[in-house]
């Protein structure tokens, strides 16, 4: 349906803020180099003040960057106005335009682009079919719920068929289930679409659900970007680790490999990570663990004391103490495995294939 | 590390390919410079510059001048009692309020008294003061048998201003006591303090900024006064009104402007601690929204008197205001009641060129209205919804002008337009025309249109905005298309209060007017210092009826026409 795919690229972008209270400038956004291919979704991911949503508007044209250049597709945008750029935002609020009923928020910008009238009306009312509101036109905005108020902004930006579609934390004002049904929509329109998109969250779970690509953000940095798997699987520092799901990390001495297999010494414990290249022999690393990789036996690499054990449902969720570093344990289908209680003592263990050094 | 320039460019650049944007920043701060800017910086230049070179004589010789250190310490004193005695009244009402349960009747009364002020013209209770308490008074001599009670002076102003301004302390601090939330009051109650230790240990506390608030805004509004001390002051002069009599009477307009500059460093210096200091710390302490409804005071001994005593007040207050249009239809007051009669009417129009008043005023309000209201949606939008180079001086030069009293400005204008831009012949042609009474209407009643358009645009989210600019409106179809309807009914109400602001003020525009023009506020002041006091009240009805249907009118307009009606509706 879009006319044509864009990439976006940043080269080199800062963006430089004063703090109020100190009147100290600051990186909002440090020296990012992005590639967006045409055509996938990509989201910036990390927690509130990383930089995601600065960047997300100095796309958009809201803000302007103070170093590097915004290419889009192969057009240098910089100097351009949010109004003449070939994107489209669907807003954390909606900002849905409340005096006018949903066809005419849908046709709005087709009517400053001076789009006839009849094309108008064809247009908009496919988009709402597609968007799940076909009938609805005459409504206005504040008799629909926050779920077809989504839709009424995410078929207001569709409909101008941007080159990219740009999304800041869409789905947050949303409750639980719906923000899972609703990422589930956005992802299906936007393929049925091809359209690029760029989307920003402090989700963990809708990145992943929703992306090609995941681009992880600390304090104006990228920390890693990757698909969702790269990411989970191998996150490169301890940040990307942590706030993509749960993580344990163990600190050790790199012994010695055994091919692609390294040797780390933890507390005196010699356990195998079969994803350790990238350290060299002697250096101190961490190991991470994923909590739903990690096991509670009778026998294992540490000795260590369960400090709670919690039937949650799916999963028995332990905590245990080895030394003084707190590990968190998921064991899935816990239905007719071995139960440990809070005081007992067992060995954690782990395969080397679900770890990996950092 | 340094902010790199890029960032500004940028910002820069994507401001010049929006021409109408551009054109409005310079039009906008071409006229906030002309016109309140400049007369204030002339009447400086003025006062310390003489032959060409700088002195402070005219400052010494003003100083060595008894009427005016007298009207210094004159303006202070009052400025400072009646800005207590609003803040204290203004309280009292606001408090049962809010706070006890009452009679509908008396509830009532309060929505009139805060009425009242908006609508009439700023002499009017000076007027009814003369005619219930001065030496013909209805109530001194005709009810109490005193014959020579001297309502001139320092009292009369004081009761004057302060039935005048504590209505607006009254919206201030109801506004402020709605906003604190009652579970804190509740949880002092809890812990076993008396309703009195609760008002003084709670209430009062959290209160206090916004009570140095109200007595700092009546303060100032009490100095900048000029239509009540020039009618009801007698012999005791305010600064308003000695600086009127120094360019009027004693034709010594370097002397006024020094004078002026005087005022407006007092008005400056009281509007920065407010501005700058109080309202920041109101809002410090009262930003919470009231997590649930209050439960009101039921207590009989409380609230019978405190009721009472309210509504007593108020029926006062609009007893006073009534007076008027009952006084133009007596056939001469303080003498002959009976029978009533329209012959004052019948005169304002056969004999005192009434007609042409009305249409002078009525004309130029009109005119001067639209431009009011939508030069202040304008600054509002930039001011709030955009961020450029310019926006600071535009924000500052704005709200200066609701520190700079009606006669400074006046003053400002004679020596900035009188012979030209600094005297040099430039816009002089503006002097002594329809355009520079236009300009002073506009000017006066921009800052309120202006605050009132700022509050309702913080209402509307950013993005909204943000979102018709991406999908490709430039910021002239934003404004038009999203943010002017959206604040349509703020942009009405600014039209009607520019009106009713402009066809009751009088402060500036008495140095300004020329024979030419007759408006009706200077009417009503003449006659009312000449003693005529039933034509100054069928002039004064009149207006009021204007003005009420102006603000009738609106309503009705908003009730079909405002942006919400249909929202509202539906979120009931």
């Amino acid at each position: 349906m879009a006319k044509e795919k864009k990439g976006v690229r940043l080269e080199h972008i800062s963006k430089i803020y004063q703090d109020p209270k100190t009147k100290k400038d600051f990186y909002a956004v440090k020296d990012t180099n992005l590639e967006i291919e045409p055509g996938s979704f990509v989201t910036l991911l990390g927690p509130s003040g990383c930089g995601k949503t600065t960047t997300l508007r100095m796309i958009a044209g809201f803000e302007s960057p103070d170093e590097g250049e915004i290419y889009l597709g192969n057009e240098p945008i910089n100097a351009l106005t949010p109004n003449k750029r070939d994107t489209a935002m669907v807003f954390q609020s909606y900002a849905l335009l409340p005096h006018y009923n949903i066809f005419d928020n849908v046709a709005y910008g087709l009517k400053i682009r001076k789009v006839p009238k009849d094309e108008i009306k064809r247009r908009v009312t496919d988009i709402l079919a597609l968007v799940g509101l076909e009938g609805m036109e005459s409504r206005m905005t504040n008799q629909l719920s926050g779920g077809q108020q989504q839709r009424v902004a995410l078929a207001r930006a569709l409909v101008m068929e941007p080159g990219v579609l740009l999304f800041d934390e869409p789905l947050s004002n949303l409750d639980a289930k719906l923000r899972v049904t609703m990422r589930t929509e956005i992802r299906r329109i936007q393929q049925r679409a091809g359209i690029t998109a760029v989307y920003v969250t402090h989700d963990q779970s809708e990145a992943m659900a929703l992306s090609d690509k995941i681009i992880v953000m600390e304090k104006g940095l990228v920390s890693q970007m990757g698909t969702p798997q790269e990411i989970y699987y191998h996150p490169k520092n301890k940040f990307v680790a942590d706030f993509i799901g749960d993580a344990n990390f163990l600190e050790g001495k790199m012994v010695r490999h055994e091919g692609d297999v390294g040797i780390v010494d933890v507390n005196g414990t010699q356990v195998k990570v079969a994803e350790a290249a990238n350290v060299a022999d002697g250096a101190d690393t961490t190991v991470v663990l994923r909590p739903e990789s990690t096991m509670l036996r009778d026998e294992g690499y540490f000795p260590v004391e369960v400090v709670v054990s919690n039937f949650m449902g799916a999963y028995q969720l332990y905590h245990v103490m080895l030394g003084n570093v707190k590990l968190i344990i998921h064991e899935y289908n816990p239905k007719d495995k071995k139960i440990y209680q809070a005081g007992e003592t067992a060995y954690v263990a782990f395969a080397p294939g679900d770890a990996h050094c950092i | 590390m340094a902010k790199s320039a890029q960032g500004a460019a940028l910002d820069r650049k994507k401001l010049m390919a929006d021409p109408i944007m551009v054109t409005t920043i310079v039009l906008l701060i071409t006229f906030l410079t002309l016109f309140i800017l400049y007369p204030l910086v002339i009447l400086l230049i003025d006062s310390v510059l003489m032959d060409g070179h700088v002195t402070l004589d005219v400052f010494r010789r003003i100083m060595n001048m008894p009427t005016f250190t007298r009207a210094i310490t004159n303006t202070l004193k009052v400025g400072f009692v009646v800005g207590i005695l609003s803040t204290v009244i203004g309280l009292l009402f606001a408090y049962v309020e809010v706070y006890v349960r009452m009679h509908k009747v008396a509830g009532g009364l309060f929505k009139v008294v805060s009425m009242l002020p908006v609508v009439s013209p700023p002499f009017v209770l000076s007027l009814s003061m003369i005619m219930l308490f001065g030496k013909a008074g209805l109530i001194t001599r005709f009810l109490l048998g005193i014959y020579d009670n001297d309502v001139y002076g320092y009292w009369g102003i004081v009761i004057v201003q302060t039935l005048t301004f504590f209505p607006v302390c009254y919206m201030m601090l109801k506004g402020l006591l709605k906003n604190i939330d009652p579970s804190l009051e509740e949880a002092a109650r809890d812990m076993g303090a008396s309703r009195m230790k609760v008002f003084t240990s709670v209430t009062l506390p959290l209160l206090l900024p916004g009570l140095g608030n109200a007595f700092l805004v009546t303060f100032i509004e009490s100095i900048a006064d000029f239509a009540n001390p020039m009618i009801i002051g007698g012999s005791y002069d305010t600064l308003a009104t000695t600086i009127y009599l120094q360019i009027t009477g004693a034709y010594d307009k370097q002397g006024a402007a020094a004078m002026a500059v005087v005022l407006l460093c007092i008005t400056l210096l009281m509007f920065a601690v407010q501005k700058y200091y109080l309202e920041s710390k109101t809002a410090a302490t009262l930003t919470g929204k009231a997590s649930r409804a209050r439960m009101l005071i039921e207590d009989k001994s409380v609230t019978i008197p405190l009721t009472i005593l309210c509504a007593l007040a108020a029926i006062f207050v609009i007893g006073m205001y009534v007076c008027v249009p009952i006084g133009a239809l007596f056939p001469t007051w303080g003498y002959k009641f009976t029978p009533l009669t329209f012959k004052w009417f019948g005169q304002v129009f056969s004999k005192y060129h009434g007609l042409k008043a009305f249409k002078d005023s009525f004309l130029l309000s009109l005119i001067a209205s639209p431009i009011t209201a939508l030069l202040s949606m304008i600054i509002s939008y930039l001011v709030v919804k955009r961020k450029f180079k310019a926006k600071g001086f535009i924000e500052a030069v704005s709200m200066l002008a609701m520190a700079v009293p009606g006669t400074v400005l006046g003053v400002g204008y004679i020596r900035g337009y009188s012979q030209g831009l600094f005297h040099t012949g430039a816009l002089q042609f503006i002097y002594n025309s329809a355009a520079i009474l236009i300009i002073v209407f506009v000017v006066r009643s921009l800052p309120t249109g202006t605050r009132s358009g700022i509050s309702a645009l913080r209402q509307i989210d950013k993005s909204i905005e943000e979102s018709a600019y991406d999908m490709g409106a430039d910021s002239f179809k934003v404004f038009m298309t999203v943010t002017l309807p959206l604040i349509k009914d703020s942009f009405l109400s600014g039209l009607v209060t520019a009106f009713v602001r402009s066809i009751t003020a009088i402060s500036a525009i008495i140095l300004l007017v020329t024979p030419s023009f007759l408006l009706i506020t200077v009417q009503i002041n003449e006659f009312a210092e000449k003693g005529a006091f039933s034509i100054a009240c069928a002039f004064a009805t009149i207006l009021i009826l204007i003005t009420y249907g102006a603000v009738l009118l609106m309503n009705l307009v908003m009730k079909f026409f405002g942006t919400s009606r249909k929202l509202k509706e539906e979120d009931a």
